[in-house]
Order: structure tokens, then sequence, then C-alpha cells
């Protein structure tokens, strides 16, 4: 048996612990499209939560969504794609030019094993998906074409993406429903630790076919509200539950070094953990403030440093009730201004954190925190300076991301400038 | 100090019978468990054959509510999950919850549940606009391929990190080396880890047959695995799930832990060529073992046996094959290198951690499983397959390899413990 000194064909690059950069936003939200749209819509309270197009939804109790205004496929997804793809994917290929574009970097000149794409996805093509097995059953085997195979499955978006920008490192697929998109930025640093130069990352979901509304209708938890302005308003003693949504952010994550030679970027990943509530029925207490408290921790920051909370909001009174517990705990009563400006969208699954996390480095960039379009109060007992009615100026340098995913996935992220 | 991590509990549902030992004797006796579908009924398909596991889940352990909530490939991975924390003789009650980790891998998640609903609420495809009120309540459970590690958490009291890998074929590798990376980082100082896929059903059946992917053997559904040989034509499509203990080596050895291995390189990379299409030279294949080798600080010459991908197909066979000789150079001629799909078919985004745990169980008991049904080898397939009989053989340190839908490639190495292989550390 030997030991080596050196096998590699290329060279081990080094390993580095500043803190990643996030060089590049790709939106394709129901706010919108592209960085401008989204903070636009954002800024100005407008919501992209409309009746659902993509299907006929008159005899379901939910009928509206977040849904992305003006997606264009044939111009968004290279034509021979769109037919191998889901509608998941689409979303995920135009925010992902977008983010690459957005970043300025010369994807070309870094070496191919240094750049990666790590994606999160909660639910697969579920439409291309319920159109295969349509087809089985109305049919025979024969009927169910040679695009399944790679359309519906979690790692589709992220394979696509790796072919398409010839990024041949570490890939990687994490599905933690609402918290995956934090998972997946959590493991992004990681591989930047590891070598990685740039890693795509974020996420985009797009489960609003029949079967997937009526397979989200069984959690009980989407709001039955008919009108859309008050269906989903986290925080409030209104609070129904909430709507679905489609779209999300892809970013572009850059070692401190390669961002720094270009001196660039939104803001800094710093921080990064992640838990998962016991089951109910143990008794034992959530853990987003342990998590929160971790994260934080890990970058190295007290409570006092951090000047926004995106909150994870889940609009359904026990939920919101544990999350404004867990920020009271870890800030103190109404201490740090927290906002949810995923009433404009609806919960995006494997989006939602990512475009969370783009609107947080816009806030950084531009000073200004989102208002809760909606919500015109915490309900009673609930101890946030929750940011209402209208954005809040104020100077924002570091802020916490929290994001809770259906069964006890938890996660959160700090950014800084 | 650097944190590294070891195998100290192994659980397995495989084809060929419940349980770590039932699954060595299938390997370690060279018995195939692939036969005609009886799951479903699958006359109206190209491809009838698979690997499936004879499962009770009440005989399992199951509870009544557990049987119902929880989707086949949810049964295997808890069953599992319970097996590999007994092997392991760890008190997981005795430690911070918020210690412990999960990471599990699936390729296609509950895809079983999935359709079986889909069949009721669309009254077998005839209804587009499906009736959500034939939905059993935990139908979002199958719809998000996060509950099979939710349910693994729920079972072993885990409050940290907690994950669903999801790479396709390469998840089982990539769910362990997720694993090792929150332990290695120190997130965690305990992970139950590994992988469970349970797709034997019609739109996956449908899907592999519409791409020709799967063998279309049904005349002989025993011998229908045949990696390496120069009659292969597909993969036999499998169910079942394996699951480890992985702990940080100083905890596991000041407990007096039984180590089966220390895991000591973990790569991934990607082709960017194309979602089910793979280039004869095994270019990014070779990359993941090459630098896997460079964090075990191991010459290739350090490798004892590989356990491929050897799915059987033609392109995945000859793509392996030439990525073991452009990473280990003439030693691939040394060493036997086998693939266990033969006998326990090619169960997606599981087999990855079913390979890992035939590795462990090979380290611990220095025999190479073989591969069955390895009669005639293709002749641009010319490295030593361990044909048919499993082999007495001195191991320290093993390769596990994935290829996977999306470009993706993973190498894992594992040492035996106590060796100048394991002690040689990790470096990345």
């Amino acid at each position: 048996m030997t030991v080596s000194t050196s096998t590699a064909s290329t060279p081990t690059p080094s390993t580095s612990t500043a803190a990643p950069v996030i060089t590049g936003l790709g939106i394709v939200a129901p706010t919108g499209i592209g960085v401008e749209a989204h903070w636009a819509s954002v800024l100005a309270g407008k919501s992209g939560i409309g009746r659902i197009e993509r299907f006929d939804p008159t005899n379901y109790p939910v009928r509206y969504a977040g849904q992305v205004p003006g997606f264009d496929t044939e111009a968004g997804v290279p034509s021979r794609l769109i037919s191998q793809t889901d509608h998941w994917t689409h979303l995920a290929f135009a925010a992902g030019e977008a983010a690459l574009a957005d970043s300025g970097a010369d994807i070309d000149a870094i070496p191919e094993y240094e750049k990666a794409v790590v994606t999160s996805s909660s639910s697969g093509g579920t439409e291309f998906g319920q159109k295969e097995m349509t087809a089985l059953y109305q049919h025979d085997p024969t009927w169910v074409g040679a695009y399944q195979s790679i359309a519906w499955f979690y790692a589709a978006t992220t394979g696509q993406l790796s072919i398409r920008h010839k990024m041949r490192g570490p890939c990687g697929v994490l599905a933690c429903e609402q918290a995956g998109g934090l998972d997946a930025l959590g493991q992004a640093r990681r591989l930047t630790r590891k070598g990685a130069r740039l890693v795509v990352t974020g996420g985009t979901d797009a489960s609003l076919c029949p079967y997937g509304l009526s397979a989200q209708l069984t959690t009980g938890k989407l709001s039955r509200v008919p009108d859309p302005e008050r269906a989903y308003l986290p925080f409030d003693a209104e609070a129904s539950g909430y709507l679905p949504g489609e779209g999300g952010a892809i970013l572009v994550l850059e070692s401190a070094e390669a961002a720094a030679e270009r001196g660039t970027g939104y803001g800094r990943i710093l921080g990064y953990a992640a838990g998962f509530d016991p089951a109910p029925e143990s008794g034992r207490p959530r853990v987003l403030r342990r998590t929160a408290e971790a994260a934080l921790r890990d970058a190295g920051l007290a409570p006092a440093d951090i000047d926004v909370v995106f909150a994870d909001a889940a609009g359904l009174a026990a939920d919101d009730r544990d999350e404004a517990e867990a920020i009271t705990q870890v800030f103190g009563p109404r201490r740090v201004p927290v906002t949810a400006p995923k009433t404009l969208t609806g919960r995006l699954y494997g989006g939602g954190a990512p475009l969370d996390v783009a609107t947080a480095l816009l806030s950084l960039r531009h000073g200004v925190v989102p208002h809760t379009a909606g919500v015109r109060e915490p309900a009673p007992g609930l101890e946030i300076d929750l940011v209402t009615d209208r954005p809040r100026e104020l100077p924002v340098r570091h802020a916490l991301v929290l994001a809770r995913g259906h069964g006890g996935f938890t996660s959160a992220l700090v950014l800084g400038r | 100090m650097t944190r590294r991590a070891v195998i100290t509990g192994v659980g397995a549902v495989a084809p060929g019978g419940v349980g770590r030992e039932a699954f060595w004797r299938t390997l370690s006796e060279g018995r195939t468990a692939t036969r005609l579908i009886s799951l479903f009924d699958a006359g109206a398909f190209r491809s009838r054959v698979a690997a499936e596991v004879d499962f009770d889940p009440a005989a399992a352990g199951l509870t009544p509510r557990q049987i119902r909530r929880m989707d086949r490939a949810a049964q295997f991975a808890v069953v599992s999950a319970r097996e590999a924390v007994a092997d392991s003789g760890i008190e997981l009650a005795a430690l911070a919850p918020e210690r412990v980790a999960v990471s599990i891998g699936s390729a296609v998640g509950c895809t079983m549940g999935l359709e079986e609903e889909y069949v009721t609420l669309s009254d077998s495809g005839r209804k587009w606009l499906v009736d959500h009120e034939y939905g059993v309540p935990h139908l979002y459970g199958y719809m998000i391929p996060s509950t099979l590690a939710a349910e693994v958490a729920w079972e072993v009291g885990a409050e940290g990190p907690v994950a669903l890998v999801s790479t396709g074929c390469t998840s089982g590798l990539d769910s362990i080396g997720h694993a090792v990376q929150l332990i290695e980082e120190g997130s965690a100082d305990v992970a139950v880890a590994g992988a469970t896929d349970a797709p034997i059903s019609p739109i996956t059946s449908a899907c592999f047959d519409a791409i020709k992917a799967t063998t279309p053997n049904n005349d002989d559904p025993e011998h229908a695995s045949r990696p390496f040989d120069g009659d292969r034509d597909g993969f036999v499509l499998a169910e079942g799930s394996a699951v480890l203990v992985i702990e940080e080596r100083e905890a596991a050895l000041a407990r007096g832990a039984r180590i089966y291995a220390e895991i000591v390189g973990f790569a991934g990379r990607s082709n960017a060529y194309h979602m089910t299409g793979l280039k004869p030279d095994g270019r990014e294949m070779a990359e993941a073992i090459t630098v896997a080798l460079d964090q075990a600080r191991l010459d290739p010459t350090a490798v004892d046996y590989v356990n491929a991908h050897g799915s059987g197909t033609k392109q995945n066979d000859r793509h392996e094959t030439a990525a073991f000789k452009r990473s280990l150079g003439e030693h691939a001629y040394d060493i036997p290198v086998s693939s266990i799909k033969s006998m326990v078919g090619h169960s997606l985004g599981a087999i990855g951690s079913i390979e890992v745990a035939a590795c462990a169980l090979a380290l611990d008991r220095q025999v190479v499983p073989p591969t069955a049904n390895l009669k005639t080898k293709d002749p641009l397939c010319d490295l030593d397959y361990v044909p048919v009989t499993a082999r007495e053989h001195a191991m320290d340190v093993v390769l596990s390899v994935g290829s996977g839908f999306g470009g993706f490639q993973t190498a894992m190495l594992l040492a035996r413990p106590g060796t100048a292989a394991a002690a040689a550390g990790r470096s990345d």
C-alpha cells in the first residue's frame, strides 16, 4: 500500500474560508422577470397573485396563486429543450442565464471543475409527470415519451444547467421543501470552501397543475379565502394559510477570491445553519430559535448586528406564533424589523428562499426594507416589528433569512454587504 | 484536529432478503434476486423484469399508522435506519439531538404513492382536472421527496441538519458524502445516512422502456442483469434501501464502537455532456476518482477493490472501464472490479448507498462480492470483474463509484480502520 504525494490530473485548488459573494441574480417570479421588475413590484407592493391560468381552477377550493407574468418559454428556453423539460426547469433556464449574465463572470475562463450547480427542488416536474401519467393510463406504456425519464425527476434542473453552462464540478440537488433553497446555498458555500470558484445555485418550482394543486390541498395549509388580497396574511390575526406560487431565483455564488478580482457582488453569505423540528408528539420545542442562533454564531455576529429578518411567514397561526416567538427570543421584543415580501408571490417552495435571499440582497444594496404587503399589523401577542404598509428606509448591513419546509426542515442564512 | 467520518452501523432492505445479513448472503453466495415483476401487471411493457424486495412492513416492525402513511420507499428507509442504529450500538437518546443529522438520498422519491394516488384522483387518467377530494391526507408527502428524510429523522429523533439529496442515480453516494461533510465540518457528530427508492411501478417502467435503458430479457429473468457481459442488453430496475450510521471517528473510538470503515475520500464531477449519454472516455468519472484519492492522500495502487456502477448498459460498462484505467492506470488490471447490480439490480438513487453498505461489509469480511451472470466478457471490458463467484481477498481500501442521469459522476473511498490507508488522513 502506497501513500501518495500527488496524483492529481489537475492541481487541487486552494481552499478558502473567506465568505463567498453572491455576484449574480436571476429572478423569474410572480413579482416579475428580472431584478428591476421584481424590486419595483416589491417596493410598490404589487402582487403577482392572480387566478390560476395554467388550467381551469373553478372546481378547486383554491383558485389563486402566484404566477410569473409574461414568461415567454420560446424566448427563455433553448428550443430543443422546451419539450424535454418541465415548466419548472424552463423557469430555471431563464433565471440561470440572467444570473450568469448579471454576475459579469467570464464563465469560459473558469476551469471546468471549479464551476458547479447546486439547486433546490421541492416537487420536481409535476406538470410534465401528470401529462405522462395521463398518456400511460389513457392509452398504454408506449405512449409515455422518452423525456419523462429526464424531465420529472428532482435533479433535472441541476443536470440541465450543468450541461448548458459546461459546469463539471460537484453538482447537487437538495429537496427540503421551502427550506431547501437555503440548504442549496449552504452547500454552494461549502463548495466554494473546497475549491469551487463559481456555483450556480438557488432554485425554482412550479407545481401549478391540477395534480400538483390537489396534492398541496391535502395539507390543509392552503388558504381557501376567496379574496386574493386577503388569502395569505402571515402574522395577521386573519391568517388563514398561504397561497402557492411558481418561480424563484437562480443566484451566482463566487469564492471571495474570484469575486474580489472583479470587485463586484451584491453581498456575502456570512452564516448558515440547519435543523429539524422534533416530532410533534415528542413535546420538545421547535428548532427555529436554535437554528437562527447557530447561523448568527456561524457568521460571528450578535443579534444586534442584524438589521432585518426575512421571515418564513407560513401564514398559519401556530407556525406564525412559533416564528414570532423564536425571533423575539433571539432579538428581544420588537428589536429588529421583520418582513415577508412573499405575500406578493405566494410560497414558492424550492424557489421561495432563493427569492427571499435575492430580495434581502437588494435590501442591503438600497438601504430599504420592503414591507409585508397586505398585513396591517401583527396578531395580538406577536411581539415582532413587522414592516407593514410601506417600505422602510434604513441602513442595512446584515440580513437574516429564515425558511421552514413541510415536516420540520428549518434553515437560516446570514447575509452581509 | 481534523474530524474524520467512520461507518459504525449498517442496515439494508435489499432484493433477496430484508436485513444486513440476508443482503450479505445474497452477495456472498452470488445469488440473483431478479425476477418477473410481481408488484404490478407488467404484461404490456417492454421490460418485465425487476429485482423486488419481499417486504412485509408489519413483520419489519412498522406500526399500522406508519404503514398507512408511508410510501414503500419511506418504509424501506425507516426499517434500514432502525437496523443501522441497532447495529451501531449507539445510544442516540443520550446525545444532544441537534448533533444528530440525517441525510437520505432518493432519485424518484415517493413515486409509487404518487402514481397510485394519481390513478384514483384522475379516475385512471380520464380526468385532467383531477378530483382533489379523493386525495389521501398524506398525498402532499408523496409529492415532496423530503418526506423520506423527515420520516427517518422522526424515527431516530434527529434535530440537526436533515437533508434529502436527489441527484438521480448518484443520490445514494452523494447523500453519504453529504453526511461526511456535515461530520467533518462539525455540523453534526452522528449522521444517519443512506438512500432509498421504490420505483417498480408502471410510470417508471414505461419511462425506461421509452429510452430502451432496461433489459428486454424477459425469458430469463434470473440472468437478466449482466454487467460487463457481451450479451447484456440494459439494466434491471430494482428497489431497496441501505442506511448507515456515520460517526465522528474520535467519538466512535471513545465509546468503543465497532468501525466497519473510514470514509477517506468523496468527490463528485459532472460530464456536462448529456442527460443520459456518456462519452466512452470516462473522463469525468476518472477525475472524481483522482480527486477522491488525493483527498485520501492515497496512490492509485492503494485501491484493493472497485465496486463498479456496473449497470449493465453497454455505454456504462465501457465508460467506467475506461474511467478505471484512466484514473488507476495499469493497476486497474490487477484488482477485482465487480457489480452487485448483477444480483440486486439497479435501484436508482438507493443503489449508491446499498453499494457502500456492500463495500463496508466486504472490507469487514475481506470478501469481494462477484459479478453474477458474467459468462463472456465484452471484449471492450477487459478488467477482472470477479465473475459468478465471491472471492476472498485482502482489502484495506475500496473504491465505490456511481454514474447517473444528469451526467453526475461520484467516487467514494473507504478504508479499513487501523490500516495505513485510514491513517493517511484526508485533505480537501
